[in-house]
């Protein structure tokens, strides 16, 4: 549905967005994560035909955006970081306004505005001034603007932000239900927002591209071995913590053990598998026929946070040592 | 078409929904109907001067005496008006971000420079009726030749036009309203003053510089004739105005 080939964007000083490339199949949803200045927004705006690329290719539906910007607009909603609000109008006048503006014929348009005002619950300010509303609804009206001319693609630059929580929590719902019939790219900062919503993630960190992947491999294919955190209880000085841990160590399928702390009467490990075995039963059996007592054992996975700040602070290499490491979170 | 109209409309909408249409309206028309009182009093007078004897001079007549110095000192207030009308069109648009609602859906640039344009030169015909209330006054009572106050009205509204184009390409330049407003205000002072330098020089310079003056061409509809060569000077330079709005328009996208 959309394909970017080797796209770059320079201003004047600063290259934006540096030999991008990726593709989205239709209904997919992907979020399009990075911190601030990345160049989510400048890929965006190249996608809407907003802004032209310095070189490379992007397509919507199998068109250009330089060569066919009006087919691949028609294609397109675009809720913009700030959303493009007149804050003299009514709600249901602005979406007319856009609507009409997106080729909506004058018979559809009631029906429309019935539809995204219903599904973005802006039922109850459809006759309220725009410049009176509040930052949640006016990010709702951006949204139904977005989606009045019911897009294929739907272009989210930062669609939950200056939210609050019951907000955010609706959003993702209704991003959801649109998946399946739309195509829908949303930019963010915030890591928690793509575990939630997204199916497929782009990382891009000053320009490039970091990691393109659906959620569940990325946070795989960091740690392709499962880690876990043993707690045994060694009150009064029992058990020795080198027994435990060489018995840790002879448990099968354990590649390593590393002894995190030593206090209170508590010793805790995280040990990591070799790759692709369980050993959660195997390490409980190890403490429990020692005869100790085992506090606690979970499974310790890498958050997308953690996967992010590998990528994007110190490239792939950086990743692969943290994940020896076996760096527990916390 | 469609979108133009569509876009026209919401201008439109832009400025009867704010001050400004109804500032620029009761400002012109309280300032001509002043102009109008005025100018109708002393022809009254001198009249009734002349009837009694007591005047010299040839004949009197409406058009020469009222109407042809109003419409021409409308085209003054006109270069006051133009700029409170046109800063607003794409500074504020550029300001809030609303431009990227514009510029991102299936709309040519085109349509959306005259959608702009047209709704401004609308809300410009909209002050002029303000001036007809006060001309048909003088058509009631006064029995004025009207072929010259309706070619005069064409001009103030080629005139008009003309500057409302510079102004809304200006007004792409900017994110600043008040900014745009200025330098509006100055280049249309500045083509009318260009017929002051040069009213006492015949050099070759002098006589182009004088052509480029906005003022100059209006003279000829303010005494009711009808030239070409004004008309084909309005029609270019509006039409050069818009054209290089749509090109600034064009090279917004590859800076913003």
């Amino acid at each position: 549905m959309i394909k970017v080939e080797g796209l770059t964007k320079r201003y004047a000083r600063t290259v934006a967005v540096d030999n991008i490339s990726f593709e989205v199949e239709k209904g997919q949803i992907v979020g399009f994560l990075g911190p601030n200045g990345a160049g989510k927004t400048t890929t965006m705006r190249v996608l809407t035909c907003f802004l032209p690329p310095t070189s490379g290719k992007a397509s919507v539906a199998g068109f250009d955006v330089q060569e066919n910007p009006l087919e691949v607009k028609r294609r397109i909603g675009y809720l913009p970081e700030t959303p493009p609000l007149y804050p003299e109008m009514e709600v249901s006048e602005y979406l007319r306004f856009a609507g009409r503006l997106k080729g909506i014929s004058s018979a559809d348009i009631a029906k429309r505005i019935d539809e995204v005002t219903g599904r973005c619950a802006l039922g109850d300010v459809r006759n309220r001034l725009i410049g009176k509303l509040s930052k949640g609804f006016r990010q709702r009206v951006g949204l139904a603007q977005a989606m009045i001319h019911n897009p294929d693609v739907l272009i989210l630059d930062e669609p939950t932000s200056g939210l609050d929580p019951k907000q955010i929590i609706e959003i993702r719902e209704l991003l959801r239900a649109l998946a399946g019939e739309h195509t829908i790219i949303l930019s963010t900062h915030i890591l928690a927002e793509v575990e939630h919503t997204c199916e497929h993630v782009i990382i891009i960190n000053k320009g490039r591209l970091a990691a393109i992947d659906s959620v569940a491999n990325l946070t795989n294919r960091l740690r392709g071995a499962e880690a876990v955190a043993v707690e045994v209880d060694a009150a009064g000085g029992q058990p020795n913590p080198t027994e435990v841990q060489q018995r840790l160590e002879q448990a099968p399928g354990v590649s390593r053990v590393v002894m995190k702390d030593s206090k209170d009467g508590r010793i805790r490990f995280e040990v990591e598998s070799l790759q692709g075995r369980h050993i959660r039963a195997e390490l409980a059996r190890a403490v429990v026929n020692a005869g100790w007592n085992l506090n606690e054992l979970h499974a310790v996975g890498l958050s997308l946070e953690d996967i992010f700040l590998q990528l994007t602070a110190a490239g792939q290499g950086a990743a692969e040592e943290n994940r020896k490491e076996g760096e527990p979170k916390q | 078409m469609k979108n133009v109209l569509l876009i026209c409309q919401k201008e439109l909408r832009s400025y009867f929904a704010s001050p400004i249409a109804y500032a620029v309206m009761a400002i012109f028309g309280l300032i001509f109907g002043w102009v109008f009182y005025n100018a109708s009093r002393d022809f009254v007078r001198y009249t009734l001067l002349q009837a009694q004897g007591m005047g010299q001079g040839g004949p009197m007549s409406v058009n020469d005496q009222i109407i042809r110095p109003l419409l021409g000192f409308a085209g003054t207030i006109a270069l006051f008006m133009v700029p409170m009308i046109t800063m607003r069109l794409f500074a504020e648009e550029k300001r809030t971000g609303t431009i990227e609602l514009l510029l991102t859906s299936p709309v040519k640039d085109i349509e959306i420079i005259l959608g702009k344009w047209l709704g401004a030169l609308l809300l410009y015909v909209c002050v002029l009726l303000m001036s007809m209330l006060n001309i048909a006054l003088l058509v009631l009572w006064g029995k004025p030749d009207l072929r010259p106050v309706l070619v005069g009205y064409l001009g103030l509204l080629l005139q008009g036009g003309c500057l409302l184009a510079i102004g809304a390409l200006i007004s792409t330049m900017t994110r600043n309203q008040i900014i745009a407003g200025i330098a509006t205000f100055f280049i249309s002072l500045l083509l009318w003053l260009l017929s002051w330098f040069t009213a006492f020089d015949s050099s070759v310079t002098a006589t182009v510089v004088n052509y480029m003056s906005i003022v100059t061409h209006f003279e000829n509809f303010g005494k009711g004739v009808l030239d070409s060569k004004d008309v084909v000077f309005y029609l270019s330079m509006m039409f050069l105005s818009l054209f290089l709005t749509s090109r600034s328009l064009e090279s917004l996208r590859w800076r913003a």
